[in-house]
């Protein structure tokens, strides 16, 4: 609604945003805890157990505790935001989130000045994960975020798309969405939010430093080592669909100040 | 050995064409599904790991021939130049994906195949299966002699650029691709072994000697 508008309307990018099918959104997934081929999570994450959600908090925070789901997002307002989500894997997509500014969540909870970083853990049920057990990576995946991304208004837990309650397969019953970042960075199905002072390790670069670095902006002009980032396909566009070019922080220009003076392509 | 007489008998009945006819249908097939819109939201990628499969599939078949031979006694020697031609048929269809509708210039294509190590050897693979595609037929054997099985030993490079090129576009750790390797790895010490058991037993050829 409004905060679609009023924060992410700004670029004129944003004007022809058409967003995917919910069926697409659903079929078309990594969540290697569910099998690492793109439709093995709508075949089996089914089986992921959401009932009695409850998400940790812990760390640098004033209100530490396990928090019911419900509790946690209680009084806070939920907004629709339409987003390109672009994968590291050059494929993306445009989703309409329903979700919750993560930095009502995190002040929620009071945030002490000393906290630098936010972290967070992807629950592992590994009776009904099955992908857990072939270790493609060091369950639980586990994320993080410089805490002003954290509180970019732009960042938001998502809890729903199309108004439905996200699918498993999408991260249920509640996951980060950071649009300016590659997809992985977008962490699913989070059990656990841990305000830190230092870096918080992310799996991704845990497997492969090269290739996958702590902040992983869209970034046409760096690379990853084995493909180029400058071109994307757009998931939905069928068979003879021609590549876009990807847009710098995934056209989201305002974060660009969160990166003065860095060299992104030394901070990848 | 009686189950592989009888299999051997049926495959005596089986036209090599028929290796020919099935590949072709198969590529047609998937083409059809990814076309209209039956292999998932993104097609383009689907099909390139399709065809690219099923390629190394054939790559393999191709290579377990002589082992099957000689260990089991089951004869697909007939088949094997149908299963290597097809086999380059696939390869290339793969390329035709990658390149027309993946990558989409040749300005990207020359970037890929220069500055991705995994495009480079899966290139590379693909290049040296040219030439064999080329030789498959009883004219260039004849021609060839010799030349001909040296030429064709670089269907043992080509499958492990084949495999090199798997490992090498996954993320994380994958079995898919491992599994693979282990194959042809398993594939090229039976080569070895063979050859080792030739030069002890000088003209000694196939089971059943």
């Amino acid at each position: 609604g409004l905060g679609a508008i009023g924060i992410a309307g700004s670029a004129s990018a944003q004007d022809a945003l058409e967003p995917n099918t919910l069926e697409e959104i659903r079929t078309y997934n990594n969540y290697y805890e569910f099998g690492v081929g793109k439709n093995d999570p709508a075949q089996n994450a089914h089986q992921l157990d959401t009932s009695n959600w409850t998400v940790k908090i812990d760390g640098l925070v004033d209100n530490p505790g396990d928090y019911a789901l419900a509790d946690l997002l209680s009084g806070l307002s939920v907004e629709d935001r339409l987003y390109r989500f672009r994968c590291v894997e050059a494929w993306s997509m445009v989703i309409p989130w329903n979700g919750i500014e993560l930095a009502d969540i995190l002040n929620k909870v009071g945030v002490q000045s000393s906290a630098k970083y936010v972290a967070f853990e992807t629950v592992v049920q590994p009776d009904n994960m099955i992908g857990v057990r072939n270790r493609v990576l060091d369950f639980p995946y586990v994320e993080g975020l410089r805490l002003d991304e954290a509180m970019h208004p732009l960042t938001i837990m998502a809890t729903g798309i199309y108004d439905e309650p996200l699918a498993n397969q999408n991260g249920a019953p509640m996951r980060l969405v950071v649009p300016w970042k590659y997809g992985f960075k977008s962490i699913k199905s989070i059990v656990r939010i841990t305000l830190t002072d230092e870096e918080p390790p992310i799996s991704w670069n845990k497997a492969n430093r090269r290739e996958y670095g702590f902040y992983s902006n869209v970034n046409p002009t760096v690379d990853h080592p084995r493909w180029s980032q400058a071109t994307e396909r757009r998931v939905g566009g069928g068979l003879f669909a021609s590549r876009q070019d990807t847009l710098m922080f995934n056209g989201y220009p305002e974060v660009a100040s969160l990166y003065e003076g860095m060299d992104l392509s030394e901070f990848f | 050995m009686h189950i592989v007489d009888t299999v051997n008998q049926s495959l005596r009945r089986v036209p090599t064409w028929t290796i020919y006819i099935v590949g072709a249908a198969w590529v047609v097939w998937m083409f059809y599904l990814a076309a209209t819109d039956q292999m998932g939201p993104e097609p383009i990628n689907a099909l390139e790991r399709e065809y690219g499969e099923l390629g190394l599939k054939l790559i393999v078949l191709g290579l377990m021939v002589t082992p099957l031979r000689t260990w089991t006694g089951v004869n697909l020697l007939k088949f094997r130049r149908a299963i290597g031609v097809t086999a380059f048929f696939v390869v290339l269809a793969h390329f035709l994906v990658w390149a027309v509708l993946d990558v989409q210039s040749f300005g990207r294509m020359w970037t890929e195949v220069v500055k991705r190590p995994y495009v480079t050897v899966g290139m590379i693979a693909f290049v040296l299966m040219v030439p064999l595609a080329l030789t498959s037929n009883n004219r260039s054997i004849r021609k060839l002699g010799a030349n001909w099985r040296k030429l064709h030993k670089l269907t043992y490079p080509v499958a492990v650029l084949a495999v090199l090129h798997y490992i090498w576009l996954v993320k994380g750790f994958q079995i898919e691709p491992i599994v693979y390797a282990l194959i042809v790895g398993g594939l090229l010490a039976l080569r070895v072994k063979l050859r080792q058991r030739r030069a002890v037993k000088p003209g000694g050829l196939a089971v059943g000697e």
